[in-house]
């Protein structure tokens, strides 16, 4: 189970899709790294990633890991965000026989897990039928 | 001047009937529909709470001010359902939005005029150039004891402005309070569901204090309800707006497109703000807007808006909120819901 420490460093991407595109090769990539993965070039900015995008595939979860088990089961999915950047997350407020590949989806702020009964809520991004 | 840059609403997408809830209980559905004059109500996924509908409703207010979120000075969430009871909510919706670190944050408490209070403040704070722009927010994902009448009512939603002085939608002509120690609505300390002092709840409580603010603020300005094109009250049910209404010499041709509850139920903090939103979708410029809250314990606000010609701009930029209460709707089962608001007990 992660620590508050870990959750509160990843907030900027959690929270605000926080990436980097490089200034060499125009690659936007996430989460951020010092690296750009493909060129290696270290002249990066700051961007966000688009907020909507495409089903290109998804599974549904019926095993999850512990912090997810009272979700089970539920959809998780690869997006294409329209900057071309594959997110994976879940994909919710839809029926498991209404997801296809191709489908229109766009972020929600949603509530991913809490850390038991008295742990911190820890929240960020899913996807939903745009 | 003064007034709203930008307003935002979120609607959760599911909904259960009256008669769903009436059939668990053996109620009578059709004296519950009548009494309440509710058709059914918005019931939150198990992921979202009054943080992450506060985040979605004030991106869509953030869309339609097309302002730099860092250049918001203070963030303020008026609910009854924060989702900690020690750890600020303002917090993670400022920083989901980008509005930190240079921001003045808090949660507001005060039953279902929370949400009101933070408009108030966030308001006042950009009237006294204290702030350049504030956002005041109002959120719940209120629970009833199940079989209570609150359940047939109790539902979740939010909405957002921001508050600024340039490029305004709707200029703030003035603010009021009027507020008495009243316990007609409570939840202690550790208690799961808030108790209610039953028909105490109306005339010394919702009606005393609706009409005593919106009779103060019309005398404070020299206008009469037939001044105004619309006015948005609390809406606990679908009775107490439209008589309050009535009651102030209100016609319900001025209420209607304000008056949500009977498809949404009572979002508490969000109720009388998502009004007011539903009511900047269809207004013209030049119309004049009274907007009163109502909170138990006890007290009112209440607003006298002027609408812009900024309005017709911004009004599409971001969803409607009719849209978000009549489309895209998922029917729950009492099972259902009873799982998304954790009525179940479940093993450890
Ligand atoms: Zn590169």
């Amino acid at each position: 189970m992660s620590t508050p420490s870990r959750y509160w460093r990843e907030i900027p991407q959690r929270y605000r899709l926080e990436a980097n595109k490089c200034n060499r090769c125009k690659l936007i990539f996430f989460p951020p790294r010092l690296l750009c993965p493909e060129c290696k070039n270290r002249d990066l900015e700051k961007t966000k990633l688009a907020e909507k995008g495409e089903v290109i595939t998804y599974t549904i979860i019926r095993v999850p890991p512990a912090q997810f088990s009272d979700q089970a089961p539920y959809a998780v999915g690869i997006i294409e965000l329209k900057d071309g950047v594959n997110l994976t997350g879940q994909i919710v407020d839809c029926a498991f026989d209404d997801i296809k590949i191709g489908m229109k989806v766009k972020l929600e702020f949603r509530k991913l897990f809490e850390q038991g009964h008295a742990g911190i809520l820890c929240y960020g991004y899913k996807f939903v039928p745009d | 001047m003064e007034g709203i840059i930008g307003y935002g609403a979120y609607i959760p997408r599911n909904r259960i009937k009256v008669e769903e809830i009436a059939k668990v209980w053996g109620a009578d559905a059709p004296s519950y529909k009548r009494g309440l004059m509710l058709e059914e109500k918005s019931v939150p996924s198990p992921d979202q709470d009054t943080i992450t509908m506060s985040v979605e409703a004030s991106k869509n207010a953030l869309k339609r001010a097309k302002i730099d979120p860092a250049d918001i000075g203070a963030l303020y969430i008026g609910s009854e359902s924060h989702p900690y009871a020690v750890k600020p909510s303002g917090t993670v919706v400022a920083e989901a939005l980008g509005v930190t670190p240079e921001a003045h944050t808090a949660d507001f408490e005060f039953a279902c005029k929370a949400g009101t209070e933070g408009m108030f403040v966030a308001l006042n704070l950009v009237k006294a150039g204290v702030i350049k722009f504030g956002m005041g927010i109002g959120a719940d994902t209120s629970q009833g004891a199940p079989g209570d009448a609150l359940e047939y009512s109790a539902a979740a939603g939010a909405a957002a402005f921001i508050f600024g002085r340039d490029k305004i939608v709707a200029k703030i002509v003035d603010t009021y309070a009027y507020m008495t120690d009243t316990p007609d609505f409570w939840r202690r300390e550790y208690q799961y569901y808030p108790q209610h002092g039953g028909r105490f709840t109306g005339e010394p409580a919702y009606f005393k204090h609706v009409t005593g603010a919106a009779r103060g603020i019309m005398q404070n300005n020299d206008m009469k309800p037939e001044d105004f094109n619309y006015v948005i009250f609390h809406q606990p049910n679908g009775k107490f707006p439209l008589r309050v209404g009535k009651m102030l010499g209100f016609k319900k041709e001025q209420i209607e497109p304000g008056w949500l509850v009977n498809k949404l139920g009572n979002t508490y903090s969000g109720s009388s703000p998502l009004g007011l939103a539903a009511t900047l979708d269809i207004a013209k410029p030049g119309d004049m807007l009274l907007l009163v809250s109502y909170g138990s314990g006890a007290g009112s606000d209440a607003f006298i808006f002027k609408v812009t010609d900024r309005i017709e701009e911004v009004r599409n930029l971001a969803p409607l909120t009719r849209d978000l209460l009549d489309k895209n709707k998922n029917y729950l089962e009492y099972g259902e819901y009873a799982k998304f608001r954790r009525k179940i007990r479940k093993a450890d």
